[in-house]
């Protein structure tokens, strides 16, 4: 069996809407004046149902919420710093407060990443949306790693009631789960096996992580590296068996480092597990930047690239 | 209905909450209350007290919630809930806050932060279009809250998208927190502004609850592919001296002795 061709992860959620919205007349796309090719055949087949509110996030939360309150399973779709902090306000008054007393179905689909809108500047980069989309009871958040795991979000979000957040690459990224889909109810998954150290990466950077893996290998290093797509709703007694069987934890990713992202949710994971053990956490060094450069380049500036990844995890196995 | 001598109960309903609860916001919640009277006493929304979800109402969104409390007592009054409950605002235990939330039935979103209602009527207004559903959405927003944008960005969502099932109401009670709105960031002629943005707009002194509802009846007959908007000329703390169309009024507690005497005097 071959693996796919890498597809931007919006194009395969995309085309599952697409095909979903032909069964069920109950799923609704709104947009932020943001497409793609597969998006005019949502436009194009079903104008009802699909509707642009221009560049306006705060007015596209607050309509998916009303669409929602009349029992639309709604998708709402815009780049990922907008509609998480553009609009911040509105996600917890009218989807996180309102949905604790009402019956509510909206996934926000949030395109652009960390790094991966590559050179246009940090107003449209993204590394404090996994902190902050976390901070909202009621939102799961999703960060797939590669297209096959972001298609196969479309039922897990269309069929179930309640509010998420996927968080998409704008970039293909290589693929991970070839023709089947990862389990999406575990949150997580095991995708190269390593006794010296558990790595636990989100979205670009479980790329980033194979890599590292790969080269410490070389030298006799095992890493585990574990692809964490579901940020808020994993198993949690299942992560934490699987990092207990491992010395020490490395977390990797493509957002602010030390501000309660990924790093800080798998301390407090180990904390309230009762588990101890050394950690290191590879994230974005905390500080805007506007210099241009392909994303490995800016990677490696700020410190989670694979070269400068490789050096802090050796130094860092070296210390145990 | 004697929509006008309902309004007067109505009026010393809300300050009997206020002699119990005096945390809640007086002035802000004297000014609509003709506005509401018209609306849930007038035939102009249906709805189901026993079945505050029931699908067939005409959904009212009540965006500036904290200037509301004159609902409780109507909600009360129509047998959304009991009426003892009006004894408990602000208590432990009360599911009627110093701002509605939509745990008291009646209330449909959440209300306690400015601007946010439009938005999600149009949004609902959109729906009920797509379900063909016959029914209306009316919101009811300050003055002051307009100038939270996101009330603009759905302004113009309203009219692209034809929303003539949905009708704004203004309380147009002229003060903010700090003062008049005219001083703070004004809204010059709201009517003209809001007929630029491709909305039919009707004015009326908002505390005529006749001329309210004939406006409001007018209006939830049109159905010609834009959506309608009602200015209200108010009075903020209208009937209490000091706080009536004082600047401060949004922040001013008057004493309990007050509000006593004008019970008294107002008791035929």
């Amino acid at each position: 069996m071959t693996a796919p061709r890498p597809r931007a992860m919006r194009d395969a959620l995309l085309e599952r809407i697409w095909q979903g919205m032909a069964a069920d007349e109950r799923l609704f796309f709104v947009a932020a004046d943001f497409g793609a090719p597969t998006l005019d055949r949502i436009r194009s087949d079903f104008p009802n149902r699909f509707v642009n509110v221009g560049i306006a996030e705060q007015n596209l939360i607050n309509v998916s919420a009303g669409l929602a309150l009349e029992g639309f399973k709604v998708f709402a779709y815009a780049i990922a710093p907008f509609i998480t902090m553009r609009c911040y306000e509105q996600c917890r008054t009218n989807l996180a407060l309102l949905s604790t007393v009402r019956t509510m179905n909206v996934t926000l689909v949030g395109v652009g990443a960390g790094y991966s809108y590559v050179v246009s500047g940090p107003t449209h980069q993204c590394y404090e949306d996994i902190t902050l989309m976390r901070a909202l009871p009621g939102f799961r958040v999703l960060s797939p790693a590669d297209h096959v795991t972001a298609g196969a979000l479309f039922d897990h979000c269309a069929g179930r009631t309640g509010l998420k957040y996927l968080r998409f690459d704008a970039q293909n990224l290589p693929v991970l789960y070839g023709e089947t889909a990862p389990d999406l109810t575990q949150g997580f998954t095991l995708l190269r096996d390593g006794t010296d150290a558990s790595v636990v990466a989100t979205g670009y950077m479980v790329h980033t992580a194979l890599k590292v893996a790969e080269r410490l290998a070389e030298d006799g290093i095992h890493l585990a590296v574990v692809d964490l797509f579901d940020l808020s709703g994993f198993d949690q007694d299942a992560l934490a068996r699987l990092l207990a069987a491992r010395p020490t934890l490395i977390s990797m990713e493509e957002g602010f480092s030390g501000r309660g992202g990924v790093d800080s949710l798998l301390r407090d994971l180990l904390s309230r597990q009762g588990l101890e053990r050394p950690t290191l956490g590879i994230g974005v060094e905390p500080a805007y930047r506007f210099e241009l450069g392909d994303r490995a380049t800016l990677h490696e500036q700020v410190g989670i690239g694979p070269a400068v990844a490789e050096t802090r995890v050796r130094a860092f196995l070296e210390r145990q | 209905m004697d929509l006008r001598a309902k309004a007067d109960w109505v009026w010393r309903q809300t300050l009997e909450v206020y002699r119990r609860a005096p945390e809640v916001r007086l002035a802000s919640s004297l000014s609509p209350i003709e506005i509401f009277v018209a609306l849930y006493y007038g035939g102009l929304l249906r709805f189901d007290p026993q079945h505050p979800g029931w699908e067939e109402r005409d959904r009212c969104i009540i965006s500036k919630g904290h200037g509301s409390i004159c609902m409780y007592p109507i909600l009360a009054d129509l047998g959304f809930f009991p009426a003892e409950e009006l004894e408990r605002v602000c208590q432990a235990g009360s599911f009627l806050g110093g701002i509605p939330d939509p745990v008291i039935p009646g209330y449909e979103t959440v209300n306690g932060s400015l601007g946010h209602g439009l938005g999600v009527a149009s949004g609902m207004a959109l729906g009920l279009k797509v379900k063909g559903m016959p029914q209306d959405v009316v919101v009811v927003t300050g003055d002051g809250e307009l100038h939270e944008g996101a009330n603009w960005e759905a302004i113009m969502f309203a009219a692209q998208n034809r929303l003539d099932n949905l009708t704004l109401i203004v309380d147009d009670n002229r003060i903010c927190m700090l003062g008049f709105t005219d001083e703070i960031n004004s809204l010059g002629k709201l009517a003209d502004r809001l007929g630029g943005f491709g909305w039919d707009c009707l004015e009326v002194d908002g505390h005529d609850v006749m001329a309210v509802h004939g406006a409001l009846t007018h209006l939830k007959k049109a159905r010609n592919g834009r959506p309608k908007a009602l200015v209200a000329r108010t009075i903020k703390g209208r009937g209490v001296p000091g706080l009536e169309n004082a600047p401060l009024s949004h922040i001013m507690s008057p004493k309990i002795e007050l509000i006593d005497a004008l019970l008294q005097d107002s008791r035929p």
